[in-house]
């Protein structure tokens, strides 16, 4: 390592650490890559395709049920749409696209330079991707799940479900598990360990905690699916007796575990995108969040409380006064948490220096309007003489509508319109991110708004038609052409994502004058995020900076008057670097040269103290071929092949041990400077 | 100036923390990869936890459940096999201690020990199973059992696999007194399947003789 009194090159530095990152423009490179920012846009890509699928499925039911007695879907054709409709949303867009986000932004966010576990990351996709392939396997083989998102037993039991459609539910969420659980671990020990220095725990991103407790919540909540799905494909496959009333099982069960994974759930696919919200919203109120601490609070006790609520999704099946009392008041409780949350939005509103009106924030204004309406709905849920009354109907599904469409699907339009600059490079359209938003807007109040009323008129779910004169007819009517408005408006956004990448106005590093780290680099980040790891003394780490100045109409000058900074950041050409070309180490010091090879910082749990320097992976195809075998696996049990799962079985011991099997390292050991 | 919540002033982060030294993570409780393990082992749990949740929930709520079976299996078996689990987890930290002290042939011997007491766990488990002579389809009690000490199984066969692959790198001399990360996964792995046997002995074969 250079002596303090040495002067690095900048232009060689980055010329350095771009050769020692470097992942080949080939189909190898493809395959093999562990770059989170990769991972993370394929994340984002192959999620929102699964959404299209899923929204082009709503837009078929909502064209069944525009007229009563229409006979345009077959009742059987119907059930496989809804079912692949939630399925699709809930556990292959809602929480992958979250996953996206997390992958690319939290290394960005905490100043790392990649994941704790890169090649875990790159697994975790690759089973995220197969898993949902398979799942749509079943739609090409005409066997697509038919027994609702939560496959309700006794009717996906084999005697009432006998072909193959609740077994590519099973064995492809089963698959799922995999990819979700490894990555919340990701999650969870990069947050944990490779904050950069100077960010302790009170200090990391509000997105931080959101990505943190989601994960934690993962991993313990998964397990509960996990179990009911291997006993349902064993009630299914080999004859045992979990869920059969007559030998000692009972059909409760399957409700019990799957809710015990399910609620939890629900906070796993709106934290993060709270999360978002507590990013971008002080953005544009142009001050820090009000209430940072509680808003960190209220994030994690909400995902506590999450595991205390489940079994109020099961208060018509004759549980005891005192279980249906305790979940009652609980999940009227887990609405504090949530209040906070929104209140601390609202004051960051009302208190703003500036109120920037761009489209990322009129999506999360939107988004906190119907989390309103969704969360009071949910609290009306909660009372369990008015559950009783609307239980399977229109109302329950208004109710989830609004809190998925408006805490999941808002949430992340916004972010696509506030972090697709620094992926791409460029800005997206804000007139075309006007129309986009107004007709996403006004779509989804229009097509979930009625379904309250139609559930309060008794419509019950989950019917494929009903007949003329129930007075439903109308409502519906409404809502099928909000459904259709708000497609209207995802389609637009599809056309401005399209026309950013052809010539959306360039990004720069900091669009928005933003606080935290992933706008400290250029746009969009090279491999290695950082050229130097950088430190933190505050919250607001680019605010507290003082780099910036605020230019007479308010726009940001990002002409820097610290060198040191100027070195650490580059500017969108490659080649060019802002500020002096070489600066002496100990001025670079403070932000850590990282150049051995793929390095990056350890730093301590609580207090985001420098700990020791890691060493990260090369690209590999092992993470691929693992992952393969599992598929290669779950399609053996599928089809009952005992000899090919067998053989996949032996490929995915041999894929394990080739992955953990140590490199030979061209590298030069680092050994402690004292 | 300002100061964070943990007594750092902005001069201490940005002039004498990075002077401090800094070496490369090897091993230990510092590693990613020991966090990485322990919230494996965290989710693992809460799959068992699942199962046995299944179990109290049917045992308190189906009549016709069967545990009432349970009060009469035979407490030899499963006990030596508490003491050959309890012994290898002993076996498996004496020889990581040995490897921290730089012992490759301890660590060696430890590994083979904790391999022979694991496969001899599962002979009996083995015996057992065909002792008992029953199916998991006679009744969701039995589902429930083979399903859960089945997985039990599974898991130690796994620990076992890593038990191998850790003795092969051992062999090629892999490990020293610095550098033992895989060992200390390994080990924690295997730390952690010993205790989920503990609480299914306490669940399924002693609960069912109290109450």
């Amino acid at each position: 390592m250079a002596t303090t009194s040495e002067r690095v090159d900048i232009t060689e530095l980055t010329a350095r650490l771009d050769r020692t990152w470097k992942t080949p423009k080939s189909l190898y490179g493809a395959l093999s890559t562990v770059d989170h920012k990769t991972i993370g846009k394929r994340y984002l890509v192959t999620a929102f395709i699964f959404m299209l699928f899923a929204g082009l499925q709503a837009a078929a039911m909502r064209a069944q049920l525009a007229r009563p007695d229409s006979t345009m879907i077959s009742p059987e054709a119907y059930d496989q749409l809804f079912s692949m409709h939630g399925t699709t949303m809930i556990f292959w867009y809602a929480s992958p696209i979250l996953s996206g986000f997390s992958n690319y932004l939290v290394p960005l966010m905490i100043g790392s330079r990649d994941m704790a576990f890169p090649r875990l990351n790159a697994f975790s996709y690759w089973t995220f991707l197969l898993s949902g392939l398979l799942i749509y396997a079943s739609v090409l083989n005409g066997t697509a799940p038919h027994g609702g998102w939560f496959a309700y037993v006794p009717y996906t039991s084999a005697q009432y479900s006998p072909g193959l459609n609740t077994d590519f539910y099973a064995l492809a969420l089963l698959f799922l598990t995999i990819s979700t659980t490894v990555g919340a671990i990701n999650f969870i020990v990069t947050i944990f360990k490779m904050r950069c220095p100077g960010m302790s725990v009170s200090r990391m991103p509000l997105f931080m905690w959101s990505t943190l407790t989601t994960s934690v919540v993962i991993v313990f909540a998964m397990p509960a699916l996990t179990a009911a799905l291997i006993f349902l494909e064993l009630d299914r496959r080999f004859g045992t007796q979990f869920y059969d009333a007559v030998r000692g099982g009972s059909p409760l069960l399957w409700q019990h575990l799957f809710w015990v994974f399910g609620h939890p759930w629900v906070y796993v696919v709106i934290l993060p995108a709270t999360g978002m919200a507590s990013m971008i919203i002080p953005t544009f109120c142009r001050r820090p969040i009000v209430g940072h601490v509680y808003v960190a609070l209220a994030t994690v006790s909400t995902g506590i409380f999450g595991f205390g609520v489940w079994a109020h999704h099961m208060f018509a099946t004759g549980m005891p006064a005192l279980s249906t009392m305790f979940f009652s008041a609980a999940s009227m409780g887990v609405s504090i948490p949530s209040a906070v949350q929104i209140f601390a939005w609202l004051a960051t509103i009302w208190s703003a220096r500036r109120h920037v009106l761009a489209t990322p924030m009129l999506f999360m204004l939107g988004f906190v309007c119907l989390f309103v309406i969704g969360g009071i709905s949910g609290v009306m849920t909660a009372s369990v003489p008015f559950d009783l009354q609307v239980h399977d109907t229109y109302f329950v599904v208004a109710h989830l509508h609004y809190v998925l469409v408006g805490i999941n699907l808002f949430p992340v339009i916004a972010a696509f319109y506030y972090w697709l600059p620094k992926m791409t490079g460029r800005m997206l359209d804000e007139k075309l991110g006007k129309w986009n938003f107004w007709l996403m807007f006004v779509g989804a109040n229009m097509a979930f708004f009625p379904m309250h009323i139609l559930g309060l008129r008794g419509m019950p779910r989950r019917i494929y038609t009903y007949p003329a004169g129930m007075g439903w007819d109308t409502l519906n009517m409404i809502e099928t052409v909000g459904a259709f408005v708000m497609a209207v408006g995802v389609l637009l956004f599809i056309i401005n994502v399209l026309k950013s990448f052809r010539g959306g106005a360039l990004a720069g590093n900091n669009p928005w004058g933003a606080s935290s780290l992933e706008w400290l680099t250029s746009s969009p980040p090279p491999e290695y995020n950082f050229v130097t790891i950088p430190t933190v003394v505050g919250r607001d780490p680019l605010w507290d900076s003082h780099d910036e100045r605020i230019g007479p109409a308010g726009e940001l000058d990002s002409a820097s008057p610290n060198p040191v900074r100027a070195a650490t950041t580059r500017e969108m050409s490659p080649d060019k670097v802002v500020g002096p070309k070489s600066v002496s180490v100990a001025e670079l010091q403070p932000w850590r040269v990282l150049d051995v090879g793929r390095e990056t910082l350890e730093t301590t749990l609580l207090d985001g103290d420098p700990q020791a320097i890691l060493r990260l992976p090369e690209n590999t195809l092992w993470p691929l071929v693992l992952a393969l075998a599992l598929a290669a696996g779950f399609v053996s049990a599928l089809f009952k092949q005992p000899v090919w799962a067998v053989i996949a079985g032996v490929v995915t011991l041999i894929s394990i041990a080739g992955w953990l099997w140590p490199k030979s390292t061209a590298y030069p050991v680092r050994t402690a400077r004292t | 100036m300002s100061t964070s919540a943990y007594g750092h002033s902005e001069a201490d982060l940005q002039h004498n923390a990075p002077l401090a030294p800094l070496g490369q993570v090897l091993s230990g409780s510092r590693a990613p990869g020991w966090w990485g393990m322990v919230w494996l082992c965290t989710t693992e749990g809460m799959l068992f936890a699942s199962f046995l949740a299944a179990y109290f929930f049917l045992r308190g709520s189906v009549a016709s459940f069967g545990a009432e079976g349970g009060r009469y299996v035979p407490l030899m078996r499963p006990l030596i096999m508490t003491l050959l689990l309890l012994g290898s987890s002993v076996t498996a930290w004496w020889g990581e201690r040995g490897i921290r002290a730089g012992n490759v042939g301890r660590l060696k011997l430890g590994l083979a020990l904790t391999f022979v007491l694991g496969v001899g766990f599962l002979l009996l488990q083995a015996s057992e199973y065909g002792h008992r002579n029953v199916s998991w389809s006679t009744s969701a009690y039995d589902s429930l059992f083979i399903t859960i000490t089945g997985f039990h199984g599974v898991h130690v066969g796994v620990g076992l696999l890593m038990n191998l692959f850790v003795q092969v790198r051992a062999w090629l001399g892999h490990f020293d007194g610095e550098r033992y990360e895989a060992v200390s996964n390994s080990v924690l792995y295997w730390h952690f399947v010993d205790g989920v046997w503990l609480t299914l002995l306490a669940c399924l074969y002693l609960s069912p003789r109290l109450w």
